[in-house]
């Protein structure tokens, strides 16, 4: 993962009207750690406004989605395994970590499946 | 005039069963199809007897069974006891399995088949630990003898939070990534549906109250035959924790089905009937 696979999501969310409108009442920022790279993403009523890359010395985030390069590279192939399919599986099985405030990833939490499983790569057709 | 040819009734007939249960008058939506062994089939835990809509439906197995599901209290179309508005709902073991068996002794089961999913994959186990004799078979689907929470619970349940948004939303990865579209969204619209606060409340049980993993190993499969199916996609009971449950329990046969997740029955009904076929044979011998 890296920023020019990153910089795909305002497309992908953006151009998706059903996904925009189911998060419409959510304005948030948070953090996208993929191992040691950190990305934060801001929403503004369900859109994609921006993905800063960065070593951030003092980021700004409402909540914080961590986990290894490796689980996130699984979870965003075609096909992943039991257990790295779904935000939920991968924190039942402790790799991925929620951290900060919950609130706006749990009344949303179908809007971030879809906005992470958008990245997910399809196999050709 | 004649109906237009795409419309037809299934042979499924849903009635309201009104019965004493747990001390209190209750209404209960029951459904069924189908004649011969009964088989009576318990939901998941905050969904309701639709999820088994494509057993009913299956004219092989409705030659051969009378196929049963009803919707516990709170769920589906069975209304809440009066008073429902003055506590919390909590799910225990004892009052799940007084459920069982006053439903099943209202309906006049003689040594029904029970088959139950999650929740319902776990009351089995009790019903074979205090109540073998009364059941010609169980089947648990995603039965595992504990569960412990993945996430906060409260979530479930608060008034500030859109329960049938949260609980599909939680429980959409649950359904394995090869089911059938139609049948994975109509399995989370069932969630979507739930009461607020039931879900939460039947995974008192599942979480907390039905904890069995000390006695299972107690079961005895010679007193009546414990069948277990499990998908491989489920990680709230895991095909690790179906494995674990057959190794303590001895003559338990347990099968891990491909690609499936923790609503098998509802989320890929062909999937799952071709798993649940050769049980029903081996049940019928």
């Amino acid at each position: 993962m890296n920023q020019q696979a990153l910089e795909r999501l305002p497309e992908l969310v953006n151009g998706d009207a059903w996904l925009t409108h189911r998060g419409r009442f959510l304005d948030v920022t948070f953090l996208l750690a993929v191992g040691e790279e950190h990305f934060l993403i801001r929403i503004r009523e369900g859109r994609v406004e921006s993905v800063e890359q960065g070593s951030f010395v003092m980021p700004q985030w409402t909540f914080a989605l961590r986990a290894s390069a490796q689980a996130w590279r699984t979870f965003w192939e075609p096909s992943p395994p039991p257990g790295y399919h779904d935000l939920v599986a991968m924190m039942k099985f402790k790799r991925l970590q929620l951290d900060g405030d919950p609130y706006p990833f749990m009344t949303h939490i179908r809007y971030f499946k879809d906005l992470l499983g958008s990245l997910r790569t399809r196999t050709a057709p | 005039m004649s109906a237009p040819s795409n419309a037809r009734f299934e042979p499924v007939v849903g009635r309201y069963l009104q019965l004493h249960l747990l001390g209190k008058p209750h209404r209960l939506y029951v459904e069924e199809a189908g004649e011969g062994i009964p088989l009576l089939c318990l939901h998941t835990a905050g969904s309701d007897s639709r999820q088994y809509r494509a057993v009913m439906n299956d004219g092989d197995i409705s030659s051969r069974f009378r196929v049963i599901a009803f919707d516990m209290p709170w769920h589906g179309k069975s209304s809440p006891p009066a008073g429902w508005h003055n506590h919390e709902y909590k799910l225990t073991s004892k009052d799940y399995i007084d459920m069982v068996l006053t439903v099943s002794d209202a309906l006049g089961l003689q040594r029904p088949v029970v088959m139950g999913c999650s929740i319902g994959g776990r009351i089995v186990l009790h019903l074979a630990l205090d109540h073998p004799e009364r059941f010609r078979a169980l089947i648990g689907l995603q039965s595992g003898a504990h569960a412990d929470p993945y996430y906060d619970l409260q979530w479930l349940h608060r008034p500030d939070v859109h329960g049938g948004e949260v609980c599909s939303g939680i429980v959409s990865g649950l359904i394995g990534p090869s089911a059938p579209e139609t049948d994975r969204w109509e399995t989370l619209w069932h969630y979507a549906q739930g009461g607020p606060g039931v879900f939460r409340g039947d995974l008192y049980f599942y979480t907390v109250d039905g904890d069995v993993r000390e006695k299972v190993a107690e079961i005895d499969t010679r007193r009546c035959p414990l069948y277990l199916l499990t998908g491989e996609y489920d990680y709230s009971c895991t095909p690790d924790d179906t494995r674990e449950l057959a190794r303590r329990i001895q003559g338990a046969r347990a099968t891990i089905m491909d690609g499936m997740g923790h609503f098998p029955m509802s989320e890929d009904p062909e999937g799952f009937l071709s798993y649940l076929r050769p049980v029903l044979a081996a049940i019928e011998q």
